[in-house]
């Protein structure tokens, strides 16, 4: 999936995450804040870099602020970055790239 | 569970979560609603509707509901937004779809179309997904019929809204509900006679318990299935007043078998307790005893 912009998805309130994605020179980087990032740190960055794997999409920063948020809210909030990112906003592919 | 069954079954409660807000979707079963109706329509703002329909295909994909029915709310069909509502319903496995401000026949039948384009798209099993209409209006109110009559193999009832509702009458709230009398009754006389369940609007005062309950008890003696809801402390209440209590669950069982015994002696009418009984009656008493089967506080071996 080609990244045309920077976007954002997600939120600051508890059980969510706050996803920011933008083009980057190189392989993907992802940097994570959590309050327990000691614990969850490494979870969450395999989660984000399994989603990106999965929608196809390299040469991205990723800062992801996280509230405590599962992992199904965390690859929700990159989806939906991602696709913002891409500038695609309809016929999405349920069940395919998105797991 | 059967077409048939999951058409019919139990819906005292169905509690609205956003479902762009994380924290509502992962734990709203722990409260109990019959079902819950995420809601893709109003609660998200209309910059995070895509956000809103990512979280709600994780949710339904990952989140164990424990027998909690997912309906999807979708944005109205006059709007840019139902087409990809309906696909992420489908895909995600939702058990049905509400349809927001429904006027016509014909609205129930082009969301119809397009839930058969999803099915087929997504391999899900043709025919899954029910849907119910939400009658906003006074057009949608005198349609009623036709809109439960619209889809029988996935209609699974209407809803009235008070809000647009009231807004399009000209009037506004008041306790006892007489500016909502006339949609109610419409709206429950259409659904009986179309065979399909119906529920009454939400009550938007989650402070006020006492109007809550006066309207549920006015909602169960008018004949509704159900009531749609906003807050989780509101589920207990409607679930008190809708399951029977044992009183009438006792009265039903001796209702029913006296007609039985009587009726094998050769005898069509007579008096229980002082008051008269024929057939006429059984069908009544046996819906109790159902719903007090359904509710889960049955002891009895009818």
């Amino acid at each position: 999936m080609q990244i045309l912009k920077a976007a954002m998805a997600g939120t600051l309130e508890s059980s969510d995450v706050q996803v920011t994605l933008e083009p980057h020179e190189g392989e993907n980087q992802v940097e994570v804040q959590s309050s327990v990032l000691a614990q969850y740190g490494r979870q969450i960055k395999d989660c984000v870099n399994d989603t990106l794997s999965s929608l196809d999409v390299n040469g991205v920063k990723v800062t992801v602020v996280d509230k405590g948020a599962l992992e199904c809210t965390i690859k929700a909030r990159v989806q939906c970055a991602a696709y913002r990112a891409a500038g695609v906003e309809s016929g999405y592919p349920w069940g395919g790239a998105i797991k | 569970m059967t077409q048939e069954k999951r058409l019919r079954r139990l819906r005292r409660s169905m509690m609205f979560l956003n479902a762009q807000r994380p924290a509502l979707l992962k734990d709203a079963y722990i409260y109990k609603p019959d079902s819950l109706l995420l809601d893709l329509e109003d609660a998200v703002a209309e910059n995070q509707k895509d956000a809103a329909r990512f979280s709600l295909y994780n949710a339904l994909k990952t989140v164990d509901y424990r027998g909690v029915e997912r309906i999807v709310r979708i944005n109205g069909l006059d709007t840019p937004h139902w087409q990809e509502d309906i696909r992420v319903a489908v895909a995600g496995g939702a058990d049905g779809i509400r349809i927001a401000k429904c006027e016509t026949a014909q609205d129930v039948q082009t969301v119809v179309k397009h839930i058969e384009m999803a099915e087929e798209e997504f391999g899900a099993e043709k025919g899954f997904t029910l849907v119910m209409a939400a009658l906003e209006s006074p057009l949608g109110i005198l349609n009623a019929f036709d809109i439960c009559k619209a889809c029988p193999e996935r209609m699974l009832g209407v809803a009235i809204s008070g809000g647009d509702y009231r807004k399009s009458m000209q009037a506004s709230y008041n306790p006892g509900g007489i500016e909502m009398l006339g949609g109610r009754a419409n709206m429950l006389i259409a659904a009986r006679a179309a065979g399909v369940q119906c529920f009454d609007t939400v009550f938007t005062d989650v402070d006020d318990e006492e109007g809550f309950r006066q309207e549920v008890i006015q909602n169960k003696q008018m004949g509704f299935d159900g009531k749609s809801l906003i807050s989780p402390k509101q589920i207990a209440i409607v679930h008190e007043i809708f399951t029977p209590s044992e009183k009438e669950i006792r009265t039903a069982e001796r209702i029913v078998r006296a007609v039985r015994e009587q009726a094998a002696q050769g005898i069509g009418v007579f008096t229980l307790d002082g008051k008269m009984l024929d057939i006429a009656f059984v069908p009544g008493a046996e819906r109790t005893i159902e719903l007090a089967k359904a509710s889960g506080v049955y002891e009895g071996d009818l």
